[in-house]
C-alpha cells in the first residue's frame, strides 16, 4: 500500500509531460533549434519553483514524511564525468527526442518502438557499468 | 474545461514537474528518472558481471512503481485528456523539418521518420534508435543524472555538478540537431 503514493505521482507526472509537451519530439528539436521559448519556459519555470520550494522547506524545517529534515542529497564532485557524461547523454536526447522520463511515458501513449530505445538504454547503462572503472570521474 | 484538452502552457506545467519533485523529496525519495535503468540492469543479473549493479532491487521499487505509474500516466493523457490538437510548432521548425523529409510536423509526439513502423523495420532506422538509446543510458549514468536528476533536482538545490552536467546535456544536444541530425535523416 505504500507504493499506492508512489503510482499516484508516476500517473500525475505523466500526464503533465504530455500535456506540456515535453515528450514531444518536436519540441526538443526546436528547443535546439533556439526557435521557440516553450521548453526553455517548462524548464526555468520548474528549476524556479524548485529553488523557491526548497528554499522554503529549508527556513521553515519542513520534515518528510519519514521525520527527517527534507534535503536533497548532494552529487559527488567532479568534473569530467559530468561534462563527458552530460555531453553523451545530451548527444542522444536530441537524437531521440526523449531523455529517461519521457521514454516511459511515451510507451504509455503507445509509441511502441520507444521499447527499442529503452532496451537500448539498459544496455548503455550496463556498458557504463563494465566500463566505470577505467574511465575518468 | 475545454482547457484540459488542449495542452497546457508552460508556466502551468513547469511548476507542476517541480511539484512531482517536492512530493517525491516530502516522501523521502529523490527525483530521478534514469536510475531505474540501473535498476533493470540489476533484476536481469549485471551485479554478477560489475559490483556497480550489486543492489537490492527492491529496495528500488517505488521507483519503478513511479515508472509504472508514468506509463499509465501518458495512456490517460492521450486517451482521455487529448482532443488530438496539433502542436503549436514554430512555423520556421516545421518548414526546415520539411525541407529534411519530415512530413506532419507536430501532429504526432514522435515522428514516424523515427519512431513508425517503417523506419523501424529498416537498417538506419532501427541503428538510429539503438545508437540513441545507447548514448542516453551510458551517458547519464556516466554523468550520474538526467533531466530529473540534474537538470531539475539538481539546479533546484544549487548544484555545481548539476549545471556542469546540464551544459553537458545541451552542448550535446546542440551538437547533434545543428551539425549531426541533418545529414543522417
Amino acid at each position: 500500500m505504500k507504493l499506492i503514493k508512489f503510482l499516484l505521482v508516476g500517473i500525475f507526472f505523466g500526464i503533465v509531460l504530455v500535456k506540456s509537451e515535453a515528450v514531444s519530439w518536436y519540441r526538443i528539436y526546436e528547443m535546439f533549434r533556439f526557435q521557440s521559448f516553450h521548453m526553455y519556459g517548462i524548464i526555468g519555470t520548474a528549476i524556479g519553483t524548485g529553488i523557491l520550494f526548497l528554499q522554503l522547506s529549508k527556513r521553515f524545517k519542513i520534515n518528510s514524511l519519514n521525520g527527517k529534515q527534507l534535503s536533497v542529497p548532494l552529487k559527488d564532485r567532479g568534473f569530467a564525468r559530468y561534462i563527458l557524461g552530460g555531453t553523451i547523454f545530451g548527444f542522444g536526447w536530441a537524437l531521440i527526442g526523449a531523455c529517461p522520463g519521457p521514454m516511459y511515458i511515451l510507451v504509455g501513449t503507445g509509441v511502441m518502438s520507444m521499447l527499442i530505445v529503452l532496451a537500448a538504454a539498459t544496455l548503455g547503462t550496463f556498458i557504463y557499468g563494465m566500463l566505470r572503472d577505467k574511465l575518468p570521474h | 474545461m475545454d482547457w484540459i484538452f488542449k495542452p497546457w502552457p508552460w508556466y502551468i506545467t513547469g511548476p507542476l514537474i517541480a511539484s512531482v519533485m517536492g512530493l517525491l523529496l516530502y516522501f523521502g525519495r529523490t527525483f530521478g528518472m534514469s536510475s531505474n535503468l540501473r535498476t533493470f540492469c540489476a533484476i536481469g543479473g549485471a551485479g554478477k558481471y560489475s559490483s556497480f549493479f550489486n543492489l537490492r532491487w527492491r529496495d528500488y521499487l517505488w521507483s519503478l512503481t513511479l515508472v509504472l505509474g508514468s506509463v499509465i500516466g501518458g495512456y490517460i493523457a492521450v486517451t482521455f485528456l487529448s482532443d488530438g490538437s496539433i502542436s503549436t510548432i514554430n512555423p520556421t521548425t516545421i518548414s526546415e523539418l520539411n525541407d529534411l523529409g519530415f512530413s506532419n510536423v507536430g501532429h504526432s509526439l514522435v515522428p514516424d521518420e523515427f519512431y513508425g513502423i517503417e523506419a523501424v523495420t529498416s537498417f538506419k532506422g532501427l541503428s538510429l534508435l539503438i545508437i540513441g538509446g545507447l548514448l542516453v543510458g551510458f551517458g547519464t549514468r556516466y554523468a550520474g543524472g538526467c533531466t530529473s536528476g540534474h537538470a531539475i533536482t539538481g539546479l533546484s538545490s544549487l548544484q555545481k555538478p548539476s549545471l556542469i552536467a546540464v551544459i553537458g546535456f545541451f552542448l550535446g544536444g546542440l551538437i547533434t540537431v545543428n551539425f549531426i541530425l541533418p545529414y543522417i535523416v
